[in-house]
């Protein structure tokens, strides 16, 4: 039984890992403002998900499980908020989401 | 596999501290801040300092970007470039990071028992806290009780610092902000929806972190933080004004001097009981449980004094971005 909780949880570390490094890959890579955040935002919410399932599994029936399930909800509450607030920022300072934008320069404007 | 994480969290350390000097956009380095305050309390919890890294966490990675940020709003977003000689500064640089890293030279093993600041006070306060104040976080004992004129300054050095801030801002409690309309995030239904849901638990969260600090990590300067964020967090959302009327300025003076009174007052009381300054044993009959009372007490006092000076720096920015 020990076994399959092991086994189960590394599954969901080791997904929740690579969801988190190709986030990470997403907002280097990605040619504009607006897909960068979508890429980042695969870390805010799948990779936490999966990362936390797999520490509550190890964490068993204890306190340590609560508080973990209330990080969760805390960061399942925010982290798709402040992405929000990101992209939302963008628009209002005039950074059109158009797919012939390339990366925007040093003052956030795009370029050709 | 832990000298692994310490030793990649000190190079994005050292990565982030020269990205704050080189970047030239103050937003940039003000969010690199954050970064870099983070990183540090993850080092502190490593070290398994939990308190110091509860306090980096709360204070350097949450209140000080959002006093800074509000201190951009008055100023501009570029550095401006500095035109003084730039000699001296690097000569000073050098010669006292040459200091240092001699210095180290002589320094104990990280961790070694056999270290001067483990033969000296530690094991004497280790081995008779159990005994005189019967609480589990040894840190709150020696913060509280063992070295009470300590933590006693530290709360003056706040206080001090407040008024200090305050008079170079100007603000006095009656600029209190004009027009509510225009102000908070009105229009943006999401943050504001979800901020609010927060801003209840942020503040309940501070409450178990004040006093929860006999027996877990935390205390009064964190708890005073976390409080003082939630309600930045309520003004930034409904706008000063509305911030303003839930803990008015006057409120607001009357915490940061009150904490420190209060603090003041617990050493009074142990004077007039029979006792020395700040000596909390003879605050009941049972000395242990007069060590609680006292411990609990002067912790309340840091955390209003700390509440009461962040949250009152914050409004003096916010005053002046109006005037």
């Amino acid at each position: 039984m020990s076994m399959m909780i092991d086994i189960v949880s590394w599954i969901l570390l080791l997904s929740g890992g690579a969801f988190v490094f190709i986030g990470g890959i997403g907002a280097l890579r990605m040619p504009n403002f607006y897909t960068r955040v979508h890429a980042a935002s695969l870390t805010d919410s799948m990779g936490t998900i999966l990362i936390l399932a797999g520490i509550m599994l190890q964490a068993g029936w204890s306190l340590a499980l609560i508080k973990l399930l209330a990080i969760l909800v805390f960061l399942l509450l925010t982290c798709p908020t402040a992405s929000y607030a990101l992209a939302n920022a963008a628009l209002l300072s005039g950074l059109k989401p158009d797919a012939k934008t390339l990366s925007p320069d040093d003052k956030g404007r795009p370029t050709p | 596999m832990i000298v692994l994480f310490a030793i990649f969290l000190l190079t994005l350390l050292v990565i982030s501290a020269i990205a704050i000097v080189r970047v030239k956009n103050l937003f940039v380095a003000v969010m690199l801040m954050g970064i870099f305050s983070l990183l540090m309390a993850s080092t502190f919890f490593i070290l398994d300092a939990a308190d110091v890294a509860l306090t980096e966490a709360a204070i350097g990675a949450g209140v000080s970007t959002i006093i800074l940020l509000s201190a951009l709003a008055l100023t501009g977003e570029h550095e401006r470039f500095a035109t003084a000689n730039r000699w001296l500064p690097l000569l000073v640089v050098t010669i006292t990071t040459t200091t240092i890293i001699y210095a180290t030279f002589d320094k104990p093993r990280l961790g070694d028992p056999e270290a001067p600041v483990h033969q000296h006070v530690a094991p004497w306060y280790l081995q008779n806290t159990p005994e005189l104040i019967d609480i589990p976080n040894v840190v709150t004992a020696v913060l509280a009780s063992f070295r009470g004129y300590d933590t006693l300054g530290e709360v003056f050095v706040v206080l001090t610092a407040c008024i200090g801030v305050l008079f170079v801002l100007g603000a006095r409690p009656e600029d209190a902000p004009k027009p509510a309309k225009q102000q908070g995030l009105r229009h943006h239904l999401i943050p504001k929806v979800v901020g609010r849901l927060l801003v209840p638990f942020i503040v309940l969260f501070g409450l178990y972190v004040q006093f929860h600090g006999d027996f877990g990590p935390g205390g009064g300067f964190q708890a005073g933080a976390i409080i003082a964020t939630g309600i930045m967090l309520y003004a930034v959302l409904e706008g000063e004004t509305a911030a303003l009327k839930a803990v008015p300025s006057s409120l607001l003076m009357a915490m940061v001097a009150g904490g420190a009174i209060l603090y003041g007052g617990v050493g009074v009381a142990a004077i007039l009981l029979g006792g020395n300054f700040l000596d909390y044993s003879v605050l009941s009959s049972n000395p242990v449980d007069g060590q609680h009372l006292g411990i609990l007490l002067v912790e309340l006092g840091v955390g209003i004094t700390v509440c009461g000076a962040l949250l009152s720096i914050f409004h003096a920015f916010a005053a002046r971005e109006h005037k």
